[in-house]
Parts: C-alpha cells; structure tokens; sequence
C-alpha cells in the first residue's frame, strides 16, 4: 500500500516499513511500498490496490463506489437515467458535485450555527457601542450647543460628531478584529477546529482569514457606532443653542425614541419568521427572529420604562420614605430614555445568555438521559478505535457469547444506507429490538391485530424530517441488495447522527441480509460480576488484542465530556455577553451622572451627602438595570424555546426536552444585577466629588 | 513490432525477480509446430505477448497514411492466487498511433488495463483482443482493428492474401547467441486493409496494405540488450520481407534475423550473418535529443533495400509514462535502381539513452 505523507508522519513509518491492519477480528500486515506524490496537505489516507483489499479485507464481491467518466459525446443526463434503471436496490448514481454537496453537508449545519452565534454577541456589542455613543453626545450638549452659538453650522456639527464616531467605530474595530483573529488562533491551537465535537477527524486546521468577513465585521462595527451617534447628533445639531445650553434638557435629545412602531415592528417581523421553512436547511428564519425580537425589545424599552415608572404601583413605590429613593423614582420618571439605553445592553446580555443556558442545559439534560437509554448494557466491546474495517466474525461472537459471567449479549450490526443521492447516508443499526427502544419519542405504532403483516423498524427523528416518514408508514429499504418493505413502528431520539438511523431488528436484519457479522456487543453481566474481570477475561480471548472494551459509565462520561467541550464555547460568549452588558451599563451611568453634575451639585447644597447620592445612583441603577434583566429573562425563555424546537431541529434534527435551570438563571439574573448596581456607582462616583459642587456655579 | 515492446521487455528483465517464485512461465523451446487458429490466440501461461499491426493507408485526396495498432498481454505473475475478480493476472495494454505527413508528427493513444469482466480480454483459441471500445479480432478469416480515441479512432479490416509466414526455425524465433532468448514468432504479411480513419470528425475511406506480426515470449532479450532495429516490408510483387537487429550496450551487433518471400515460393529464413543494417541519415529529435537512423540501407540476403521514412519525425515521446522515446513509422523500401519496391514498418529503439522509471 501507498500512503499520503501526513498518514506515513501520523502512523510514524516509512517506506519500507510494515504496518498492522485490521480486518475483521484479525490484524493483516501490508508493507507501505510509497508515499502518494502529489497528495499533500493534512489528508490522512492509505491506498492500495484494489484486489489486496478485496482479499485482505473481507470485501471479495463487493465494491463500496464506482467512478465513471462519460465518453464526450454522450449527454450526461441520459447516461444517468439509462444506468439508474439497472442499478440494484441501495445503489444510486449522482454527478459528482452531488456527492461533494453530500460530504459539505455533513458537517454544515454545525458550521452554520457556529457562524451565527458569532453575530449574536455581535447585537449585544453593537447596542453597547449604541449607547456608548449616544451617552457620549448627550453629555457634552452643552458644549455642543456653545459651539453651535460660536457660529458652528448644523451641517459641521452634525458632519463632526458622525466623523468622530466613525473614527472611534474603526478604530475599536480594528482592534476587536485583531483580538478575535488572536483568541481564534489560540482556540484552535488549544481546542480544535470543531471544539471536539469530532466532526472534521484527522485533519489539522489552519486558520485561514477571509478578508471578505472581516470586511464585513469592520462594518458592522462602524455601523453600530454611526447608528449610536446618529440620533442625538441630529439633535444636537437642530435645537438651538439657547435651549440646549439650559441645563435639565438632555432627556429632549432621546425624544426621538418615543415611538412605538419600530419595536412593535421587529416583534411582529420576527415573531412570522419562525413560521419560514429551514432555507437550504438552515434555520435562517429562527435566527432572524432572535435579531428581531432583540431589536425590537431594546427599542420598546423606553416606552415600557415609561410607563412602568408612571404606573400607580411605582407611585406607591416612590411615596416611601428617603430622599434617595424618592429622588431616583423621580428621575425615572422623568427622564426615563437615557437611562434605558444603557438597559439596552443588560437586554441584549440578559436574553443571549440566558437562552442559551436554558438550551444547553435542557440538551445536556437529555443527551444524559439519552446516553441511559442507549447504553442499557454494562460492558461494550467493538473491534478496535473506529475501524470501519473491523467487525466481529462470528467465532469470536461465539467466544464473547461464553465468556463467564456475561449473562447475555446483545450483538449490534451498524451498515449504512444511501437513500438519496444528494444527502449523507442513514445508518442502519440491526440489533435486537423486539419492542420499541427506550428513546422512543411521540406515539408507536401497535399492530396486534397483525393488519400490517409487515417487518417493523425504528427510525430517527431526523427521518420523518429529511425523509417525510410518519409513524405506521409504509417505507422501502435496499437491504441485502434487494428492496425490503418495512413499517415505521416509531421514532426515537438520536443524538449522535443527524442525517437518519434505522433501527431493525436483529434476527430480521440476519435473515434479509444474510450477513452474520457484528460491529459492537452489548455485554450484560450475570448478577454479582465484577465489571474489571471480565474485561481482564475479554482480554484473554483469541481476538483479545483487537477488541475495544468500554464500560458504560466511561462512555457515558466520555460523551458528556465531549458534550461540555463542544459547549464551552457557548458559556464563552455567554461570558462575553454578560461582560458587554455590565460594560454597558457602567458607560451609560457614567455618562448620566456626568450630564447631572448640576444636579448633584444642587442636591448636595440642599445638604445631601455623598453617601445619599451613592444611594440614589445605586437605586436608579438596581431599578433600571432590573428592568433590564426582567425584560431579558423573558425575552431569554423565547428565544430558547427557539433555540430548542427551531433551531435544533431543523439543524440536526433531533427534538429535547425543555428543562430551565431555574437556580442558575436566578443566580445568573442576581449577581448581573449586582454587578450592575456596583459597576453603576464606580462610574458616577467621580461624578460626586467637588465638580458637583463647582457644577452648579457653571450653570447661570 | 511496437517499440512500447522494447520497454516491456526491459521492465520485464528488471522485474524479474519481483515476480513471486511459485510462479512458472513456460519456456520458449524449438520443435513445437505451431497449430492455426489456436495459437492465433492468446497464450496466457507465457509471460508477456503481443499482436502487431502495421501499414500503409492509401486515401483519395492527399498523401498516404501509416497505422499501428498493438496488444500487448502480459502475466506479471503476481497475486495469481488472489480470488478477487480484480487480481491483476493478466494485463492488456493497446497502443495505436498514424503517420500523418501533413501534420507532420504522429498520432497516437494508448489504454492499459487489467483483464476482466469481459471489458479488457486475450481470448484464447483465436485472435481477439480488446479493451473497452478498442479491439483487434479474427472475424471470417480477416482481423479487425478498432480504435476509438480522442487523438485518434478508425475502423479496419485486414484479410490475408497470403498464408502466414513462420519466423525463424518454424516459429522459433531466436533473439540472442543463447537460445533461451528466444519468442514465438509468426507473422501475417500482405493484408489487404478497408476502412476508414477518423480525420478532424470526419470518417475518411481508406485502403492499403498491412503486416501482422503475432509473437509471445517468456524470456526474450539478454541483460547486454541496448535496443534493435526491427524492419518489415510489404513487397509490391507480393513478396514480404522482415529483418531485425538486437543492438549490444557497446554498439555491437548481439543477434540478428529475418525472412525473405517472393510470391509463390516459401519463406527464406536468414541467418544473423545474412542481415545488415547500415545507417544513412540521421534525424535529430528536439523533444527527447536522441539521433534516430531514419535512412538506411538493408541487406537481408540477396536483397538490398534503401529505406526513406515516410515523414522524419514518427519519434513516440512517452517518456512520461513509461519513461521511453522510440521511433517507429512508415518507410518505403527502395531499390538498387531507387525505385519503390515495397512498403513497411521500421522500429527503432534504445536511441534515446537509457530507459528511466523517473
């Protein structure tokens, strides 16, 4: 056989060199005779010919592909219909882009979604540029407004003020790029190209920068500074200056918020996008609706804080005692737009995070309960680490069978099936399966009676997806080379493929087949055994060396494990999100509390203290900021349940059960609340000194 | 004879103990009479084996044509008791190639394939060879030759007018001093050819003559082989004359052949001694650099030929694929009086250096 060079440095040998293969419950010997010129590149792949592996492998009679190349002068879609006709059941032909579709298809839906997570923690930066910017022009009104007074046209003021949010979006872009070119580089070297989910096995990746996505990425971030700058510049800009010079007047600046229909709008949008069918099988629509639905909550947020904080129950509220308290609802109530862009953030934040924990923690739950129910048996044993080659022949199913203290063994055949050309095959998982599995999920069907007279078989939920099945249907498989008619008794749940599976059992398998191999067993012990001895006795059989034995419960750690990894980039943006939120709101009080030194400065001449003042900023912080978060938490539960019955679905196919993890998303909401409060005082806190005092001299 | 042959038979001797030691070939011996139509067919236990067809194409509007078509079937006798239907125990390779003057270099395809599944055959007990849509066949006493290709595709019967001429001491064809080198060897001289050669998509009718050489082998050239010269010539008085010369690594002369017909009289076989080959132009090859002798004068007996190729430059630069250049084309054989009295095939190989597997 011939290797590629990144197979031969992989496996550690030269030409020259022998190496042990696999095949069936035996280990064959080929001797490696070239590396493959002209194969480069990270491809993992060994080649030999075709009548060694027919003979060395098992595979006398059989081919697995057939490669044709049309003669020039023959149309290749007669070609297709012409051999489609004589083909075997189980055989289809396709063109070859069908077929690299296929393999690109593979492994899409997970590139997908990973794509367009990234521009979620993008919507919650860009509200936080948002108000950033808009903090920024409403605290220096004034000077604006003097400016304007010393002969500034509207024209230049308004040209000056997007020009400098220009330069601060570009500038903040650039180094949000470099830093996310750096942290993905780190992460790839560290984690992987698909964070261990093992979708892209054997090759290394590199990061590759596309510089039309991070074009676009640089856009965004202008766009979201602009966006922020462009209202109260424009405002800025058109009040006069007298006005603006008075002071108390900021709140006018945010008028331009106080409008109903576009939030209303983007709910509304949004909420009918989820009726849209995947695109390209991508749940495009239910991502649309989570950008929606965030933009439209952060819009409504100040009419909602509006009439919150206008409500008899909030007057109650403010009619308790303490000047501070008393002072803070007043603010609110009438100034209630500057405070809620900063709330913004803590929206977006809020919402992301939380539905995504809600998510992963209801799939983790049921990949949990998933993994039991799959793995009902105490030892597994398969030949070897992921060797298609490798199967057990039917002595060594004999010696397992006898192995003492195996009470029982429930042999697994796994195949695959292409049932249409343009999608990746479905596994076929012949194992015995008198009833329905324990995954089983909606309703089965029940043929006491014997009505239907035909085979049963359990499908995947991606099937009724991708295929169209419905419980009792009557469906065709190629099995054995011919086509088998089957029932669909019912669907059960499958985490681990989400183009299809097809359970059928056993015996029935064997007898359509004729195929008396096995890939994995189940090894059920006899009451009483230890586990590690009859590993220890599996290890003395014939084929000992070749055979891969787990027990279940380092399966089932090994899975979750690689679940929580895959996942770990999900609480990544999550803390990302939370820390744009806090960021958000420290921005947004800072640049309140600079805009009312005045007022600081006047209440502390009325004989407040600092303390008094720390209280009334860290009130109105508790109390917008717990808008925020209320308003998130809700928005949270909708866009899991998005995420969970839309997006997961239509991705890969496979449904969860909703399980809220109600302790954490209460302790998440309390300290991002706290955090809020605190984050919110550190910034006005240098508002508080001696400059509130001086403020109110500035103001004549 | 194909010069692809001289590579086969070099890469023969250079594999020779590769091939797994179970594996026997029959050797070459002489006093077996060869039995017609069976050894018209292939000869499967023997290692290596070829069908060769060479001649002239005479169409109406512009110069003649010359054609090659070759079978090659070879044993490499490996993985001979492997059960797959794929186990390469007999490969066919097929070369064709044609001399066209006005484009002034040759056309040519080649196709190699392991025998099997009725798709790539030798069929034993009569000529019929063939893979995928080209084939040479024995159909009511004539062969059929068809190629289909991108660079070249024609149609041709070939039906003798002559019986076939054994080489040699009755089909034992010696080719060194030591007579284990040494070939089954008959050939089939004055075919009468019909058809048509495909020309720029369009089928052109075509006729002429042509000369099949069938020979098969176990061991047929010494170590000390460098390359040969190898002639045949359809005479145009019916008679047919072949001649070859196996050329040493030192310039020498290893061994030498032929026979030499004249209608209605049996074939005189010539001893080495009775063949002389000597070069009278020199043609430089740009592609491969070698200096072929495209002009020469035979003697082959009595006779004296001058020999002028149809086009100089018939040079097969498949140094790519099977690391070899030869040439190999049509010439005309002339008289002592410079006129044309015969037309045929000439081979030259071992012109361009040393084979090489780069």
């Amino acid at each position: 056989m011939a290797l590629t060079p990144a197979a031969a440095q992989a496996l550690g040998v030269a030409v020259g060199d022998r190496l042990r293969l696999v095949s069936g419950s035996e280990t064959v010997e080929l001797n490696v005779i070239a590396l493959l010129p002209g194969v480069g590149g990270s491809q993992q792949l060994a080649v030999a010919d075709i009548a060694t592996v027919q003979s060395r492998f098992h595979r006398l009679g059989r081919l697995s592909r057939l490669d044709l190349i049309f003669a020039p002068d023959q149309s290749a879609s007669a070609v297709l219909a012409a051999i489609a006709g004589v083909l075997p059941a189980g055989v289809a032909i396709a063109p070859v882009d069908e077929v690299e579709a296929r393999a690109e298809r593979l492994s899409r839906a997970y590139r997908v979604n990973l794509t367009l997570l990234a521009p979620m923690a993008l919507v919650t930066g860009a509200f936080l540029v948002f108000s950033v910017q808009a903090a920024s022009i409403v605290r220096r009104r004034s000077e604006l407004a003097f400016l304007r007074a010393l002969g500034m046209t509207r024209r230049e003021l308004l040209g000056g003020l997007l020009t400098e949010a220009a330069t601060v979006g570009i500038v903040g872009s650039l180094l949000g790029l470099a830093a996310g070119l750096a942290l993905a580089a780190l992460a790839l070297h560290v984690i992987g190209g698909d964070l261990g989910a093992g979708f892209f096995r054997g090759g290394t990746p590199t990061l590759v920068i596309e510089p039309l996505q991070l074009g676009i990425q640089l856009l965004l971030g202008v766009a979201a500074a602009l966006a922020g700058a462009w209202l109260p510049a424009r405002e800025a800009a058109s009040t006069p200056p007298a006005l603006a010079l008075k002071a108390g007047d900021d709140e006018r600046a945010l008028t331009l918020l106080d409008r109903k229909a576009p939030g209303l709008i983007c709910l509304g949008v949004g909420s009918s996008a989820l009726l849209l069918p995947p695109i390209a099988d991508l749940p495009l629509g239910a991502y649309a609706a989570i950008a929606l639905w965030l933009a439209g909550s952060v819009l409504l947020l100040p009419q909602l804080a509006r009439s919150l904080f206008a409500s008899r129950l909030f007057a109650r509220v403010a009619a308790s005692r303490g000047p501070a308290r008393r002072l803070a609802i007043a603010q609110l109530r009438g100034a209630p737009g500057l405070t809620s862009i900063g709330t913004a953030g803590v929206v977006a934040a809020t919402a992301v995070a939380a539905a995504m924990a809600i998510m992963v923690g209801s799939f983790r739950h049921s990949v949990d309960q998933w993994l039991a129910a799959v793995l009902p048996a105490e030892l597994y044993v398969r030949v070897s680490r992921g060797a298609e080659a490798g199967f057990l022949d039917v002595p060594t199913q004999r010696a397992l069978t006898n192995v003492p203290g195996v009470a029982r063994v429930d042999f697994i055949r796994q195949s695959s099936l292409l049932l249409k050309a343009d999608l990746p095959p479905v596994a076929l998982i012949a194992r015995p399966q008198k009833t329905a599995p324990a995954s089983l999920v909606g309703g089965q069907v029940t043929d006491d009676s014997g009505k239907y007279d035909l085979p049963v078989i359990w499908a995947s939920e991606a099937m009724a997806d991708l295929y169209g099945w419905r419980v009792a249907q009557r469906v065709t498989l190629p099995i054995g080379g011919k086509a088998q008619d089957f029932l669909v008794g019912g669907f059960w749940r499958d985490y681990s493929r989400s183009f299809g599976a097809i359970i059928i059992d056993l015996d029935q398998y064997r007898h359509l087949a004729n195929d008396e191999l096995a890939n994995d067993a189940a090894l059920h012990l006899a009451s009483g055994e230890q586990a590690a001895e009859v590993m220890e006795r599996l290890r003395q059989l014939p084929a000992g060396d070749v055979l891969d034995v787990a027990d279940a419960s380092e399966i089932r750690g090994k899975s979750l494990a690689i679940f929580d990894r895959t996942f770990a980039l999900t609480y990544a943006l999550e803390a990302a999100a939370v820390l744009i939120g806090l960021a958000g709101i420290a921005a947004s009080f800072s640049a309140m509390a600079a805009g009312r030194l005045r007022e600081f400065g006047m209440l502390a001449h009325f004989g407040l203290t600092h303390r008094d003042l720390r209280r009334l900023i860290g009130i109105e912080a508790a109390i917008t900021t717990g808008l925020g978060i209320g308003v998130g938490m809700l928005l949270a539960f909708a866009i899991a349940l998005v995420l969970i019955h839309i997006v997961n679905r239509q991705s890969f196919h496979w449904s969860m059960d909703l399980q809220i993890p109600w302790l954490a998303l209460a302790g998440f909401g309390l300290s991002m609340q706290l955090a809020a409060v605190i984050a919110a005082i550190g910034a006005a806190r240098q508002a508080l000194g001696s400059r509130a005092i001086r403020a109110v001299r500035e103001d004549w | 004879m194909s010069g692809l042959r001289w590579f086969l038979l070099w890469f023969i001797s250079l594999t020779w103990n590769c091939a797994s030691a179970e594996t026997i070939y029959p050797a070459v011996r002489p006093g077996i009479s060869l039995a017609f139509p069976v050894d018209f067919g292939a000869h499967l236990q023997f290692r290596i084996e070829w069908w060769y067809l060479t001649g002239w194409l005479d169409q109406e509007k512009s110069a003649p044509l010359g054609f090659q078509l070759t079978f090659f079937r070879l044993r490499p006798g490996l993985q001979e008791n492997n059960p797959s239907s794929f186990a390469p125990r007999q490969l066919i390779m097929a070369h064709a190639a044609i001399s066209d003057p006005v484009l002034g270099r040759l056309r040519s395809a080649e196709k190699s394939a392991r025998a099997g599944f009725g798709i790539a055959t030798a069929e034993i007990g009569d000529t019929s060879v063939g893979i995928d849509d080209w084939s040479l066949r024995r159909e009511a006493g004539a062969y059929v030759a068809r190629v289909r290709s991108e660079a070249l595709s024609y149609e041709l019967t070939a039906t003798p007018s002559i019986a076939p001429v054994l080489q040699g001491e009755n089909g034992f064809s010696r080719k060194a001093p030591d007579p284990h080198h040494a070939s089954y060897y008959y050939s089939q001289p004055q075919l009468d050819v019909r058809g048509w050669v495909d020309e720029d998509g369009k089928r052109l009718e075509v006729s002429g003559r042509a000369w099949l050489d069938h020979e098969w082998s176990s061991e047929m050239l010494p170590a000390e082989a460098a390359g040969w010269d190898w002639l045949s010539v359809n005479l145009l008085d019916g008679g047919a004359l072949m001649a070859f010369r196996i050329r040493g690594k030192t310039g020498d002369v290893l061994w030498a052949g032929g026979s030499a017909q004249t209608p209605g009289q049996a074939p005189q076989i010539l001893a080495p001694a009775d063949i002389m080959f000597t070069p009278l132009r020199r043609w430089h090859s740009g592609r491969s650099g070698a200096d072929y002798p495209v002009e020469m004068t035979v003697r082959a007996g009595k006779r004296l030929l001058h020999l002028v190729p149809l086009m100089d430059d018939q040079e097969l630069d498949s140094r790519r694929s099977t690391g070899t250049a030869y040439w190999e084309g049509a010439v005309r054989a002339l008289g002592e009086d410079h006129r044309e009295i015969g037309r045929g095939y000439l081979e030259l190989t071992g012109y361009a250096g040393r084979f090489s597997m780069q």
